[in-house]
């Protein structure tokens, strides 16, 4: 197993793991708080429009799927703020129609489109240095925007009106979140994939708020478990042949299952 | 003549056209133990959410302090309608309370010992500092609720908005935090909105009555008719025991 590492795609790979796993530890426990899951999901499967595009354009998939996540996270912040839609309404539609996209663009793209099942389930065994730079990017911003801003989240999530009240602009701090969940959803896209990111979002954090009630140590704790994950998910999927995106996740799943065993806290 | 705090003129609040608060006149002064009553949907949180600036009228004047609601944010304490919120939220009651203390320049700075200081006497004032650990969430209604008041006190705010702050409280929690109001209003001017009359009416010094229009005489209090216009049914309410002392003799 510690033979594989010494393949420039199997650093890569865990590199990449490593990075995404920092996002989804912190963006994960304001996703799970927040109860923003449906609308991570949203912001994800809008993303595969931007793939499509990107596709046909000929440009890099990245930037077309950060163009769109962006696009539907501020879309989702406009419609739950400054109109009566119901949310859930507006993320179902845009999760649909980003995803129609999607396919209509990759179908508009002449000859043979390869890969498109890596953007929908990941596959980090071919993520470039290239990839691996942007990523690397992303994550700065969304590590530094959080520590910067960490006190105005924590407002904006525990008493969004109270927050306001003292000063804090919750207006713009949640969609500032929105943007960094989309920024998040870009940089785990290449692990784990579009339909599975809500998975390696939301399991992480949902375990940690288990067994603490302090916020810094589930964002600590999230990190560690998601590094965990990614990285016995990459060598199982490496050692057994099998999809790398769909190993990690469903090593999230099963130690998302073993925690409620130890839970604290009754959950019925 | 005590100082005004609170001034309301001709204020008009409108909810996709329909009015909410009709032509509200208003006047609270120092020291004031203010009751507002009035029935459900009848615009007691709309009034309050005014004070605070938070709801802009459609038409009308406010000053709190003699300045626009905004700008006298600082020296008011709000607890806001008991909110079903999440009980497992990972909040620490120290960081409830702290929370007072944030602002848009504080945001970028950890809290300092005095913010810490003024956290820890509202703790005490709400005998609530033996809890500063625990989970928000792992606390009774009624502690959970003094630990609010708690933020609500942090900065010593010289006016106080609560709305419904008995709510989901039992009785004996009930007549301690009434008489800790008592003990916060020799210093504090105080507004409480409520749609249990009874127990309001036994502590405050002033009573008006809230739907739509109000009706008060800047004493404690209301006539018959008052009750008959802001309630629509009179009979079936002093049936259900409005203390006399709160009706003139008729």
């Amino acid at each position: 197993m510690i033979e594989s590492l010494q393949y420039e795609f199997m650093q890569n790979a865990l590199a990449a793991g490593l990075l995404a796993s920092i996002v989804c530890g912190i963006i994960g426990v304001y996703v799970v708080v927040n109860r923003m899951v449906f609308i991570s999901g949203g912001i994800a499967h809008t993303a595969f429009g931007g793939v499509g595009l990107s596709f046909f354009l000929g440009i890099s998939p990245m930037i077309g799927a950060l163009f769109f996540a962006i696009a539907s996270a501020l879309g989702i912040g406009m419609i739950s703020k400054k109109t009566k839609l119901p949310e859930d309404t507006a993320i179902g539609i845009l999760w649909a129609v980003g995803m129609a996209l999607g396919v209509i663009f990759i179908g508009l793209t002449p000859g043979y489109v390869p890969g498109i099942s890596t953007y929908l389930f990941g596959n980090i065994l071919i993520v470039s240095s290239g990839d691996l730079r942007l990523m690397l990017v992303l994550v700065t911003v969304i590590v530094s925007v959080i520590f910067l801003l960490y006190k105005g989240f924590f407002a904006l999530s525990f008493d969004e009106e109270f927050g306001r009240l003292r000063g804090i602009p919750t207006g713009y701090l949640y969609f500032l979140l929105l943007c960094l969940i989309a920024l998040s959803v870009i940089v785990m896209m290449q692990a784990v994939g579009i339909i599975l990111v809500i998975a390696l979002l939301t399991v992480p954090a949902a375990i940690t708020k288990q067994f603490t009630y302090s916020m810094k140590k589930m964002m600590i704790f999230s990190i560690l478990l998601s590094m965990l994950f990614t990285v016995s998910g990459l060598l199982i999927s490496y050692e057994l042949n099998i999809a790398s995106g769909a190993t990690i996740i469903l090593v999230a799943g099963a130690g998302f299952i073993i925690s409620l065993l130890f839970s604290k806290r009754s959950l019925y | 003549m005590k100082e005004e705090v609170v001034r309301l003129e001709n204020v008009w609040v409108h909810y996709n056209r329909v009015p909410i608060l009709e032509g509200i006149n208003l006047a609270i002064y120092q020291h004031d133990f203010l009751g507002i009553i009035g029935p459900n949907g009848g615009g007691k949180s709309t009034l309050l959410k005014v004070i605070l600036g938070l709801i802009k009228p459609d038409k009308g004047e406010i000053k709190v302090f003699g300045r626009p609601p905004e700008k006298s944010r600082e020296r008011i304490g709000y607890l806001s309608q008991y909110k079903a919120f999440d009980r497992d939220f990972p909040i620490s009651v120290w960081d409830v309370v702290l929370m007072a203390r944030m602002g848009l320049y504080e945001m970028f700075k950890r809290y300092s010992e005095k913010d810490k200081k003024l956290a820890e006497n509202a703790l005490k004032t709400v005998e609530m500092l033996s809890y500063k650990d625990r989970q928000i969430g792992t606390l009774s209604g009624g502690q959970q609720q003094r630990v609010l008041i708690a933020r609500a006190l942090v900065s010593n705010p010289e006016l106080l908005l609560l709305d419904e702050p008995t709510a989901g409280i039992d009785a004996a929690a009930q007549r301690e935090f009434y008489e800790l109001l008592k003990k916060l209003n020799e210093k504090t001017t105080i507004v409480l909105v409520s749609h249990d009359l009874t127990a309001v009416s036994v502590y405050v010094d002033k009573i008006a009555c809230l739907n739509r229009k109000l009706f008060y005489h800047n004493s404690k209090e209301i006539r018959p008719e008052d009750i008959k216009a802001a309630y629509q049914c009179p009979i079936e309410l002093i049936a259900h025991g409005v203390p006399h002392r709160v009706l003139k003799e008729h």
